[in-house]
This record gives structure tokens, C-alpha cells and sequence, in this order.
């Protein structure tokens, strides 16, 4: 019955104004929605427009490739060297995987438990702006001391990463109590677990997919930095060995493979909030 | 008709009193406020905006607690949610994540009961929202959404509704409209109505009784019989009496807060949140 006593308000979701307002953006609402042809043949013919305008002005002004190699040498790169980066691509993928599954899991508990606690929540909250602020990556040489240079300090990393990031978000999307909603739930005789799953939980999933997504990019990116910091492999890794080794061809198809993952985590992100958090547009 | 004994009221508020604590002070809502509500009878609660009405209506569904006296329902006292009471809230109060079937089946899910699809498709036919199930609110119009707030409250049979200004964000004709849907619905199944409203008019469409609360803290200032019969045509809406009618509780409201006259006068309707 907590909260029964509120004097009732109707117009409006209360815990929008005050949020640490970091990553409201509305991922889902307009930006790459519905675009039509003609703006899809624009945005190709400004692609062609630049990897062709680079390809011509590198090879005219003779730009030797180990100061940036051109768009052909890459294309060319990422083709015959697919199959020896792939191992690497596998191991970043289990790293990132296994640490934003622990990470989001516990950010989403942690957020789903402390909203419930007002006062707890006013308590823990700078610290859990810490973690977010905090790039964790500056943690990665300690965890390499501590475990080694095997999977676990990056997946760690990974984790610490992700998690508050998960939790940051998914605290806001807890925290959008509409009062109406949850009376109509109490006029049913609604438990408290059954409000929290019926009506926090569904009201929060657009922004915990908004914090699953941004998470999963600050794991991707934490995974990157904790495998060129040591460990003999990784797509981090990867990086720094072309680079030591001038090959840049190599090196730059190493990067299209990473913004390319970094761009498939948004698509996946995107596709499950216009499935199920499209109500809110 | 007269405001009978509490043993043949539905619904009695029995001297209540509701006191907010707020951060800057006590905030005294509702004040020794009775009134009956007789079984199958329509009561509207009209009053200066602030003076407690929702207050008054949350407490009568036990969502609220009262600070002093009770509310019964059949004689019984009301304590908190009752199965017996349906309520029809502010602007729809849909889920925006559920289809229209999702909604109405929401009550059934908290209750863990089967939904009677042959009442409830009775329903919708009767609101003409049949074959809108699998559309989502945001794709329903505000008197669609209303229309199926109230299909979900009167899902479950209550034997009393309690609406709470269901209708204040809808245009005139569509409110006009909700309103004979409403009588429709309660020559046909008799259940007691309280309505709350800004609207005069509305209230006294719909009611057996309007009630007019005072200013802050809310209590009865007066009750108005309204004794034309159902249906209430638009002649008899035009009626020379109606008019008087609206004119008496108008001026009941207003001569409680002369300096808020100037508001009804603009007609605005819009309650404001509980500014403390």
C-alpha cells in the first residue's frame, strides 16, 4: 500500500524532469525510422561520393599506404585476411557477450531493486554516477595483474562497463511512475510484484532497451581498449599488431569490422525496441 | 428520492475527512463530507476545481484511506479495492503498450480469473468498438480510448462505477455523445453510477442528483434532485427548467469563491494537479 497516500496526479509521468539526464535520447522515436528511396540513394551516393573521392585523391597525390592506405587496398585487405582476423573477431565476440550478459543482468536487477527504495536510491546514486562516469578501461591493467591475461579481466571490464550503464538507464525507465496506471492495477487488488510486472516493468523496457543498447556499445568499446592493453588476442589486439607492423590495409579492415559490429548492436537494439517498445513513438 | 437512510444508500461517505501531509504543511482535502448514493441512482459531484472531488472518489473506490470517517458499500465498510466497485479514471488510463483486447483483459490477469468474452464482446458491441481489438490506444481516438476504459471497467460487473471526470479531454459533441453511451449503458444494466465533472451540463444529463461540493476543504454545500425522466432528449435538455437548473448549482459553485468567477465565466474546465 506504499504511496497510497500520494495526492492523485494524472497529466503527467512523475521522474522525467529530474533524471541524470545522460542518455534520454529517444533512439527510438524518428531518427533512422522509415526513410524513403530517395534518401536511401542519397545516403549511398554520398558513401560512393567519399570512398571514391578518397580512392582517386590517394592514389593522384601518391599517398604512400602506411600513411592511409587506400579504399581498394582495404576492400582488398579485409577479403584475404578475413580468415585469419576471424579467430580474433570470435574471442572479442565471447568477450563482449559473457560481459554485457553479467553486466546488464545486474544493472537491470540493481535498478529494478534500488527504484523500489527512494531513499536508498538517493544515497547510492552518486556513486553509480561514478561507475558511469568512470571509464572503466582504466581498470584494466590491475585486472590483468590480478587474473591474467586470458579472457576474464576483459570480460570484467566488460561488465563494469556495461552494467551501470544498463542500470543508469533502466533506473529512469522504473522510476516513470504514472499514478493512474498504477491505482487502475490497485483498483484490480494488484500485488506489488504483480505492478512491477505488469505495469514498472513494461513501462520501462523502452528505456532499458535504450541503456541494453548503449551498454552493449560501451562493452564493445571496453573490450576493444582491455585487448590492446595485453593478451595476445582479440580484435584490439589485432590493432596494435598491424599498426606495429605498418600494415595499414589490414589494420583499417580490422576497424571496418569493429564499426560494423558497433552498427549491427544499434540495428538489433532498434529492430527489438520498434517490436516491442514501439507504443511509445 | 429524497437523500434516504443509510440502510438503502449503496454507497455512503460517512462524515469524511482526508488530510494530505505535504512537505509544506497539512493540506485538508475533504472535510465531514456524507453523502448517499442510492442503489441503481446516477450522483454527480460538481464543485470548484481543487475542492476535493477526486479525493472524494479515490476514497469511495479504497484506493485512498480516509483521515476520519468511512465509506460502506451494501453497509459494509470500504477498506480498500473493492471487487464490487469499477472505476473509469482521467483520460482513458490505458496501458499504451497492450491492444485494446490486452486492456480489457488486464483485469482479469491481476485477478486471475477468465474473462466472459460473451459479455465483453456485448460490451464492445454496445460502445461500437467491436473488431478494434488488436489496435493499440495511440491508434484509437480519445472518445474510442474512453469508450473502451469503460468496457474495461464494466468488464468484470461491477455494481457500482465510479467515474472520475472520464470525460474533461474530450471535444463537446464527443462528450455529448460519451454521455448517452453512459445512459445507454445504465438503462441497461442499472449499475450505480458517481460521476464526477466540471461539466454542468453533463451532470445534470446524466444524474438523479448533483452534488455540489465547497471550496477547499470539500464539503456537501448542496444537493440538487433532478427530476426529469430517462432518456433526456435534447428538447428536454433545452427545457426552460434545465436552464434554471444549471443556472442554481452554477451559482451555487461560483458563490462559494466569488474570485474565481471569472474563471467559470471563461468556461474554462481544465482542473488543474492539486496545487498545494
Amino acid at each position: 500500500m506504499s504511496g497510497s497516500d500520494a495526492i492523485p496526479e494524472f497529466r503527467k509521468a512523475r521522474g522525467e524532469a529530474d533524471e541524470v539526464g545522460l542518455t534520454n535520447m529517444s533512439v527510438f522515436a524518428s531518427g533512422s525510422g522509415a526513410r524513403s528511396a530517395a534518401e536511401i540513394l542519397a545516403i549511398i551516393a554520398v558513401a560512393v561520393v567519399i570512398i571514391g573521392g578518397a580512392e582517386i585523391a590517394l592514389r593522384v597525390f601518391h599517398v604512400p599506404s602506411y600513411i592511409l592506405p587506400a579504399p581498394s587496398a582495404i576492400a582488398w585487405a579485409l577479403y584475404t585476411d578475413f580468415p585469419l582476423i576471424l579467430p580474433h573477431l570470435y574471442y572479442t565476440l565471447v568477450e563482449l557477450i559473457s560481459g554485457f550478459a553479467i553486466g546488464s543482468l545486474v544493472g537491470l536487477v540493481m535498478a529494478a531493486v534500488i527504484t523500489q527504495f527512494p531513499f536508498a536510491e538517493k544515497i547510492v546514486a552518486p556513486y553509480i554516477l561514478l561507475l558511469v562516469t568512470t571509464p572503466m578501461l582504466a581498470l584494466v591493467p590491475l585486472l590483468i595483474l590480478r587474473f591474467g591475461f586470458g579472457y576474464e579481466p576483459r570480460i570484467i571490464a566488460v561488465a563494469l562497463a556495461a552494467g551501470p550503464m544498463v542500470m543508469i538507464n533502466a533506473a529512469t525507465g522504473f522510476r516513470r511512475v504514472d499514478t493512474a496506471k498504477i491505482a487502475l492495477a490497485r483498483s484490480y487488488g494488484a500485488s506489488t510484484l504483480q505492478i512491477f510486472w505488469k505495469v514498472r516493468a513494461p513501462m520501462a523496457l523502452p528505456m532499458i532497451l535504450v541503456g541494453l543498447m548503449i551498454g552493449a556499445i560501451f562493452g564493445l568499446l571496453t573490450a576493444v581498449g582491455a585487448e590492446m592493453v595485453g593478451g595476445g588476442f582479440g580484435l584490439g589486439n589485432r590493432l596494435t599488431t598491424y599498426s606495429s607492423m605498418i600494415q595499414m590495409p589490414q589494420f583499417f579492415a580490422v576497424v571496418i569490422i569493429l564499426s560494423t559490429l558497433g552498427i549491427l548492436i544499434y540495428v538489433l537494439f532498434y529492430l527489438i525496441g520498434k517490436k516491442w517498445a514501439s507504443w511509445e513513438a | 428520492m429524497a437523500s434516504g437512510s443509510s440502510k438503502t444508500a449503496k454507497l455512503a461517505v460517512r462524515a469524511a475527512g482526508k488530510v494530505y501531509r505535504t512537505a509544506s504543511g497539512n493540506l485538508t482535502a475533504l472535510d465531514d463530507c456524507s453523502l448517499d448514493v442510492q442503489e441503481s441512482g446516477i450522483v454527480s459531484i460538481v464543485g470548484p476545481s481543487g475542492c476535493g472531488k477526486t479525493t472524494l472518489l479515490w476514497s469511495m473506490s479504497g484506493l485512498h484511506s480516509l483521515t476520519s470517517g468511512e465509506i460502506r458499500l451494501d453497509g459494509a465498510p470500504v477498506t480498500g479495492p473493492h471487487p464490487q466497485i469499477g472505476i473509469v479514471f482521467q483520460e482513458a488510463n490505458l496501458l499504451p503498450w497492450r491492444d485494446l483486447d490486452a486492456n480489457i483483459r488486464f483485469p482479469f490477469e491481476i485477478k486471475h480469473q477468465k474473462p466472459d468474452m460473451e459479455w465483453i464482446r456485448h460490451l464492445l458491441r454496445r460502445v461500437g468498438l467491436e473488431g478494434f481489438g488488436a489496435k493499440f490506444p495511440r491508434e484509437l481516438s480519445g472518445g474510442m480510448q474512453q469508450r473502451a476504459a469503460i468496457v474495461r471497467a464494466l468488464a468484470l460487473k461491477p455494481s457500482v462505477l465510479l467515474m472520475d471526470e472520464p470525460f474533461g479531454a474530450l471535444d463537446n459533441f464527443t462528450r455529448e455523445e460519451m454521455n448517452r453511451l453512459v445512459e445507454e449503458i445504465w438503462l441497461d444494466t442499472r449499475t450505480t453510477i458517481v460521476f464526477i465533472t466540471h461539466s454542468i451540463e453533463e451532470a445534470i444529463f446524466l444524474s438523479d442528483r448533483v452534488v455540489v461540493l465547497s471550496p477547499r476543504p470539500g464539503r456537501v454545500a448542496r444537493e440538487f434532485e433532478i427530476p426529469f425522466p430517462r432518456p433526456r432528449s435534447a428538447e428536454v435538455m433545452a427545457t426552460r427548467e434545465v436552464f434554471d437548473l444549471t443556472n442554481a448549482i452554477k451559482a451555487e459553485i461560483v458563490g462559494k469563491q466569488k474570485s474565481l468567477a471569472g474563471r467559470w465565466a471563461s468556461g474554462s474546465q481544465y482542473e488543474p494537479q492539486h496545487a498545494v
